[in-house]
C-alpha cells in the first residue's frame, strides 16, 4: 500500500450488539399484539454473515382479514373519534420513543438489512424520529394542509415497503396515515422485516390504540393480498415499478386511493465549473450511499467532456479509500448487499455491462468470506443504449456518460421512463436553476445529493410513480378534500340546465358532497 | 327567394389544423330531432397518435410559457368566444335540442369557466407549491408543473360546457391536450376549435377528435407519450366504455387518471393540480 493512504488502517470498531434484547421468532402484530402466522414461517438472517437472526411468521389470507378487520374496527371506533391533537400526541410520543430506544434501532437495522452502522444510526434512525415529529404536528392542522377546510381521512391504508430502508420506509407511511386519521395495515419487506417488529414495541410503549397500526409479515404474496383487500381505502406502495404496475391495474376502478413510489434511474449531472470536490464526494454519496439500494441513487453520472477524464480519476481515487465490510463497524463505508437474489441481479446487470462494451473498474477491496458483497464498481463508454444506463441496477454501480452542451445533458438525463430524481453540480446559479427548470424529476439536489427531510416532498415523475411523501404534500396521498374548490356537479340534461357552475357559485358555496366513510 | 345557405364540413383538429380522418371516414350527426346536421370525421387509431405526436411537439413551447402568457391566452379564448356567443347558441340548440335560454346560459358559463381558469395560470403555483423548512443548510422549494399530454374522454351530454370543462384546467399549467369530443353530438368541439385556433393557441396544444369514444380511448389508454387520462365522460358510456380497462391500459406506463364523472366538472383548482407534478428542488446554502 502506498506511504500516503496507510493512514487507512483502522483497527475493527464493531458496534455491540448487546443492546439488543431479540426474540427467536416474532408472530404477527394485530390489534396490539403479536399472535402466530398462517402461512409458512421463514429466517430473518443477516446478509453480512448469512447468519439467522430470528424466524418470522407469514400472514396468510385469513391473517391479512384479521389485520385489516382489526384496522376498521380501530378506525370506526376509536381512531376517528380522537381529536387532531391527541392522535398528534401519540405520535410525539412515538417520535420520542425512536429517540429514546435509537442505538437499538439502529443496531438491529444494519444487522437485518446490511447498511453500515454509520448510516442507520446518522441517518436512518434520526430521519424516523424527525418524521413522526414532523407529522404529529400535523394532526391538529389539517385544515391548513391545502384541501379546504375539514379533509376527511380516507379510512384503512394498506402500505407495502421495500427493504433498503425498513424502518424509515415504515416511518414515511405510517407517520402521516395516522396524522391525518387513517389506521393502517403495513407489511414490511420479507428481507427487512426485524426493526418493524422492534417498531411494534414501541408501539406498545406508546399505548397506541390496538388496532391502529397492524404489521403483517411476509413475502409478495401476503403483500398482493393485503393490496387487494376490498376493505382497505388506500393504497401505498413503495418499491420496483414492476409490482407498482401490477398494483396499478389490480386496484383500477377499485375506488382505492393509490399512492406509488417506484424506481428511477437518476442522472448526475457534473457541468465543468462545478465545485469539484463537494462534486466527486456527491457522486459517491449518490451512488454508494446504502450500497446502492437506492431508488433516487444517482446511478447515471453525466459529465461534461473536458472534465470527465478527471472527475473519473478522482472518483476512482476516492472510491479506493472506501472501506467495505462489516456493517456493525463504526469505520465501514459500504456494508452488505442486502439479499443473495439482489447480488445476483447486480452481478448480472454488470455482466451485461460488460458484454455490451461497456469498460469495467471496481475497487479493490477485500470482499468478506461469508455474506454478501459486491464492490464499488464504475462503468465508462457507456452508451445511452447499454442497459446499465436504462435500467434500475439497485446496487453499487456507476454508469459514467459524457456530454458537451447544457442542452445535452439535458437530453440525455430526461431519456429514461422514469423520472425520480436528479443531481446538478455547478457554480453557476443561473445555470442551476434553469436546468433544474427542464429535468423531468420530481427531486433536484444541486450541489448536493440524498437530502431526504421529513418537510421536503418525495416522489416521481412518469414512470417513477405518483403522489409524493413528505412535507404539506405528502398529507393529500391520506387525506380526501371536503371540497373548498369543488362546487359540486352539474348536469345540464337532467336539471335543464338551471344550475350551471359559474365562477361565483364556485367561492361561495363549497359542497358536501362527499359523505365520511 | 331564401337564400341557399352554405353549410360547414366539420373536421377533426390536430396540430392546429383540420385534417380529415385519415380513414376517410365520417359519420352522421342530427337534430334531436332527427334532421340531418353534417357528416362528422370519424376518427382513428391513427388520427390518435398524429394527435398525440402534435401533442407531444407542443408541450415544451406551451409548458414553458410563462403563466402570465398563457393566462391571457386562455383569456382570450374566451374573449373570441364571446364574439361567437349566436353561433355557439344555435349549434347547441341544434345539436342538444336546447331551448334558447338553456343553450345561451350554457355558452355564457363555458366563456365564464374560460376566465376563471385563464387567471388561475400565474396562482396555482403559489397556491400549491411552497418552501420547505429542512432541517439543514438548503434552499428548498417545491413547485407544481405540467405532467405532460393529456388524453380527455370529454362529458359526453355536454358538448360545449363538458369540453371547456374539462380541456381548460388541463392546460392552465401546460399540458398539452388530446380530447375526445361528445360523440353524439361533435359539432361544437370542432366549431370551438375554430376558436382556439384564431386566439394565439399554439397549434398542438389542443388536440380534438371525434367519432367513436369506444373505439380511439383504448389507443389512447394505452399510449406511451400520454401521460395522464382524465375520463370524465368515459362514464356516460356505460356499456360500451370500460373505464376500468382504460385505466387498466393506462397502468402500463402509470398513467396519472381521473376517474368518470356524472354530468359537467365543476370548476376546480383540483382539476388544475391534478394534472400537475411537484418538482423539488435542493440547493445548498453556503456560509457567507
Amino acid at each position: 500500500m502506498p506511504e500516503t493512504t496507510r493512514f487507512l488502517d483502522y483497527a475493527p470498531a464493531p458496534e455491540s450488539t448487546a443492546i439488543l434484547t431479540l426474540r427467536e421468532s416474532y408472530g404477527l402484530f394485530i390489534d396490539g399484539e403479536f399472535s402466530d402466522g398462517h402461512g409458512e414461517t421463514f429466517p430473518t438472517i443477516s446478509p453480512a454473515t448469512e447468519k439467522k437472526i430470528a424466524q418470522i411468521a407469514t400472514a396468510d389470507a385469513s391473517d391479512v382479514d384479521r389485520a385489516v378487520a382489526a384496522a376498521r374496527r380501530a378506525y370506526s371506533r376509536t381512531w376517528s373519534k380522537l381529536s387532531g391533537a391527541d392522535r398528534g400526541k401519540y405520535l410525539f410520543r412515538i417520535a420520542r420513543l425512536v429517540q429514546e430506544r435509537a442505538r437499538e434501532l439502529a443496531v438491529a437495522e444494519s444487522l437485518d438489512n446490511g447498511k453500515p452502522i454509520r448510516e442507520s444510526r446518522d441517518v436512518d434512525v434520526p430521519l424516523v424520529a424527525a418524521w413522526f415529529f414532523y407529522y404529529a404536528g400535523w394532526a391538529d392542522k389539517l385544515d391548513y394542509a391545502g384541501l379546504g377546510p375539514n379533509p376527511r381521512s380516507l379510512g384503512v391504508a394498506a402500505q407495502v415497503i421495500p427493504w433498503n430502508f425498513p424502518l424509515l420506509m415504515l416511518a414515511w407511511k405510517i407517520a402521516p396515515a395516522l396524522a391525518a386519521g387513517n389506521t393502517v395495515v403495513i407489511k414490511p419487506a420479507e428481507t427487512t422485516p426485524l426493526t418493524a417488529l422492534i417498531f411494534a414495541e414501541i408501539l406498545q410503549q406508546a399505548d397506541l390504540p390496538a388496532g391502529v397500526v397492524n404489521i403483517i409479515t411476509g413475502a409478495g404474496d401476503t403483500g398482493s393480498l393485503l393490496v387487494n383487500h376490498p376493505d382497505v381505502n388506500k393504497v401505498a406502495f413503495t418499491g420496483s415499478t414492476a409490482v407498482g404496475r401490477s398494483i396499478a391495474r389490480s386496484t383500477a376502478g377499485s375506488g382505492k386511493k393509490l399512492t406509488l413510489e417506484l424506481g428511477g434511474k437518476a442522472a448526475n449531472i457534473v457541468f465543468d465549473d462545478a465545485p469539484m470536490d463537494q462534486a466527486i464526494e456527491g457522486i459517491v454519496n449518490g451512488i454508494f450511499f446504502n450500497q446502492g439500494h437506492v431508488c433516487c441513487a444517482g446511478s447515471r453520472l453525466l459529465v461534461q467532456e473536458n472534465v470527465k477524464d478527471e472527475v473519473v480519476d478522482r472518483l476512482k481515487a476516492r472510491l479506493s479509500t472506501l472501506r467495505l465490510g462489516d456493517p456493525l463497524d463504526k469505520n465501514t463505508d459500504i456494508g452488505a448487499i442486502n439479499s443473495r437474489a439482489q447480488l445476483e441481479r447486480i452481478r448480472e446487470f454488470s455482466d451485461i455491462g460488460e458484454q455490451e462494451g461497456a469498460e469495467r473498474w471496481t475497487a479493490d477491496c477485500e470482499i468478506p468470506k461469508n455474506g454478501f458483497w459486491f464492490a464499488p464498481t464504475i462503468f465508462t463508454n457507456v452508451s445511452t443504449s447499454h442497459r446499465i444506463a436504462r435500467d434500475e441496477v439497485f446496487g453499487p454501480v456507476l454508469s459514467v456518460m459524457s456530454f458537451r452542451t447544457p442542452a445535452e445533458a439535458i437530453a440525455k438525463a430526461n431519456n429514461t421512463p422514469y423520472g425520480l430524481s436528479a443531481g446538478i453540480w455547478s457554480s453557476n446559479g443561473s445555470r442551476v436553476l434553469g436546468v433544474a427548470d427542464r429535468l423531468r424529476a420530481g427531486v433536484i439536489w444541486a450541489n448536493t445529493f440524498n437530502q431526504f427531510d421529513p418537510a421536503s416532498p418525495f416522489g416521481g415523475y412518469k414512470e417513477s410513480g405518483y403522489g409524493r411523501e413528505g412535507g404539506r404534500h405528502g398529507l393529500a396521498a391520506y387525506l380526501e378534500s371536503s371540497g373548498w374548490s369543488v362546487a359540486g356537479r352539474v348536469a345540464p340534461r337532467e336539471t335543464g340546465g338551471r344550475v350551471a357552475p359559474s365562477p361565483a357559485h364556485i367561492e361561495t358555496s363549497p359542497s358536501t358532497k362527499k359523505a365520511p366513510k | 327567394m331564401t337564400r341557399l345557405a352554405v353549410p360547414k364540413t366539420y373536421k377533426l383538429y390536430i396540430g392546429g389544423k383540420f385534417p380529415r380522418s385519415e380513414s376517410g371516414r365520417v359519420y352522421e350527426i342530427a337534430t334531436a330531432k332527427g334532421v340531418f346536421l353534417a357528416n362528422a370525421a370519424k376518427a382513428s387509431r391513427k388520427d390518435a397518435r398524429d394527435a398525440v405526436v402534435a401533442a407531444r411537439a407542443a408541450h415544451s413551447g406551451w409548458a414553458g410559457a410563462t403563466g402570465y402568457n398563457r393566462g391571457q391566452v386562455l383569456y382570450r379564448i374566451a374573449e373570441l368566444l364571446e364574439g361567437r356567443r349566436a353561433q355557439f347558441v344555435e349549434e347547441l340548440r341544434q345539436g342538444e335540442g336546447l331551448s334558447e335560454s338553456v343553450a345561451q346560459k350554457q355558452v355564457d358559463t363555458a366563456i365564464d369557466v374560460w376566465v376563471w381558469y385563464a387567471g388561475w395560470a400565474d396562482k396555482y403555483v403559489q397556491v400549491a407549491g411552497n418552501g420547505n423548512p429542512v432541517s439543514g443548510p438548503y434552499f428548498n422549494i417545491s413547485t407544481p408543473e405540467a405532467t405532460g399530454v393529456v388524453a380527455i374522454i370529454a362529458p359526453q351530454a355536454s358538448s360545449l360546457l363538458g369540453l371547456v370543462s374539462v380541456i381548460a384546467p388541463a392546460l392552465v399549467s401546460g399540458n398539452t391536450v388530446v380530447v375526445v369530443a361528445s360523440e353524439r353530438a361533435p359539432l361544437s368541439a370542432i366549431s370551438l376549435s375554430e376558436v382556439l385556433a384564431t386566439s394565439d393557441v399554439p397549434g398542438g396544444v389542443v388536440n380534438v377528435l371525434t367519432g367513436s369514444a369506444a373505439e380511439i380511448a383504448p389507443w389512447l389508454a394505452s399510449h406511451a407519450d400520454v401521460n395522464a387520462l382524465d375520463l370524465a365522460g368515459a362514464g356516460d358510456l356505460a356499456g360500451n366504455l370500460g373505464w376500468v380497462d382504460l385505466q387498466i391500459a393506462g397502468a402500463e406506463t402509470l398513467k396519472r387518471v381521473l376517474p368518470p364523472e356524472s354530468g359537467v366538472p365543476a370548476p376546480s383548482v383540483e382539476r388544475i393540480t391534478f394534472f400537475t407534478e411537484t418538482k423539488t428542488v435542493w440547493h445548498t446554502k453556503g456560509i457567507i
